[in-house]
């Protein structure tokens, strides 16, 4: 029902707002469908940062959508056809939440019976995400930390710009002190959060990418009351940059080390004498690595975004 | 053959088809991205409604529980949704320096200022001058 509102409105503001709606939805449904790890991540994405970085570009790119000149005869065409064709190719499908269905049947079982004895830690998900299937998720960091070198480069703004403008950033919630002394008792409890995230991950929900995302979230909340110039001080933008590429370093380091003590890349076994030690060892590294490079990522985007605003603002 | 045990794939199918809606009906830069974010999404159902299983509970081992929904979805789909958000924020930068170089997001905007460029490029190359350079000079004259 929300995406379809999505689609009726005009105005980018409410579809924004809506589309945070629909990502806090998906996520009660994740984890109505077993998923708690992905809800989480959800949650925090989706509900969160998505909806503030859209926001941070609806600023700059204005409200309002043009009234539309298109025939959406066509493309409604389309739509059904491919639809009419996708449903038809779905009779085939095994039915939904069935023990037998092909899917659990080749590699889960292994997962499910073998990753106690074999990495000794509880949460499976955090055993295939890190040891498992270790290499995929060393790309997929990879591509947040391209990515975030993406947004650096285009939305460049030149040192001279900043200090030009340092001065006249005024903390706009100046005058919200709910909102300030919420924030200051609430920023703690947020950041301490995400290092539980970050450090249990092996016995509950949670891991790198979500502690990530949270500290980032706790980070912009302060960064959107307390003003860019005072969260600038803390997080400067040459650390900031080390620490993206620090947590891919610490990710890809930890493979090579494997590799100098025999074993093969991001097989943690050999990295203590007990390989569940060595397991253990090893996806907490990761996870560590994985964290700050999506923490930071995230953080610096943010900067850069607002860092544009302002520019624009007193052009 | 009971086809309502098949619901999952319809809502998937439906989700999937309004956001491919949005991305090639609507004009506006920044709609196509929330069409292409609604697409991912209906995605991420896809995996996640297949790796269920029913009476199954979340995949994180202890006694107590015998039957696990699987694991392999969970963890392709929650690195995707980082991933992403990752991309997402660079197609919205990508907006952002498309408003500033056009002044505008909307495709057809864009396009028609493109075809103009295009236009006097190619009548320059014929060494007719583009008619607002040829009052200048008639003013200069």
């Amino acid at each position: 029902m929300t995406a379809i509102a999505v689609l009726r409105m005009r105005d980018l503001f409410a579809v924004v707002m809506l589309s945070g709606i629909y990502s806090l939805l998906s996520a009660s449904l994740f984890l109505d469908l077993d998923a708690v790890d992905v809800a989480f991540t959800e949650a925090a994405v989706g509900a969160g940062i998505s909806t503030l970085l859209m926001l941070a570009s609806l600023k700059l790119v204005g409200r309002f959508e043009n009234k539309s000149r298109y025939r959406p005869g066509l493309a409604l065409g389309i739509v059904l056809v491919t639809g009419a064709l996708l449903v038809y190719g779905t009779l085939d499908m095994p039915h939904f939440g069935l023990a037998e269905a092909p899917v659990h049947l080749h590699v889960a079982p292994r997962y499910i019976n073998d990753s106690m004895a074999e990495i000794g830690v509880p949460n499976i998900v955090t055993s295939i995400l890190a040891s498992y299937r270790g290499y995929d998720t060393l790309g997929e960091t990879l591509v947040i930390f391209t990515a975030g070198i993406g947004v650096m480069s285009l939305l460049l703004v030149s040192r001279q710009t900043k200090e030009e403008y340092y001065k006249k950033v005024p903390a706009d919630m100046q005058q919200q002190i709910i909102l300030r002394v919420v924030v200051k008792i609430l920023l703690p409890l947020i950041l301490l959060f995400a290092l539980y995230v970050q450090f249990h991950g092996d016995y509950g929900p949670g891991g790198g990418f979500q502690a990530g995302v949270i500290f980032a979230a706790g980070i912009i909340l302060y960064t959107m009351l307390f003003g860019l110039g005072n969260s600038q001080r803390l997080f400067k933008r040459r650390t900031m940059e080390l620490l993206t590429a620090t947590g891919v370093l610490i990710y890809a380091g930890v493979g090579v080390a494997c590799m100098f003590m025999g074993g093969n890349f991001l097989d943690y076994s050999v990295l203590r004498h007990d390989p569940v030690h060595g397991q253990h060892l090893g996806i907490l590294l990761v996870e560590l690595g994985v964290g700050i490079t999506v923490a930071a990522v995230m953080i610096v985007i943010f900067f850069k975004f607002t860092w544009r605003t302002v520019k624009h603002r007193y052009k | 053959m009971n086809i309502i045990g098949l619901y999952n794939y319809w809502i998937v199918v439906l989700l999937m088809m309004i956001g491919f809606y949005i991305v090639i009906a609507h004009e506006n830069l920044i709609k196509k991205l929330i069409g292409l974010g609604i697409f991912q999404t209906s995605v991420f159902f896809f995996y996640i409604s297949m790796g269920k299983i029913t009476g199954g509970t979340a995949p994180i081992l202890d006694e107590k529980w015998q039957l696990y929904s699987n694991p392999l979805p969970h963890v392709l789909i929650l690195t995707a949704i980082v991933v992403g958000i990752a991309t997402t924020a660079m197609g919205l930068s990508l907006v952002v320096r498309i408003q500033e170089a056009y002044g505008s997001i909307e495709e057809s905007d864009i396009q028609a200022q493109d075809a103009l460029d295009q236009l006097e490029c190619s009548l320059e190359a014929y060494g007719i001058r583009y008619a607002q350079s040829l009052n200048d000079q008639d003013l200069n004259e």
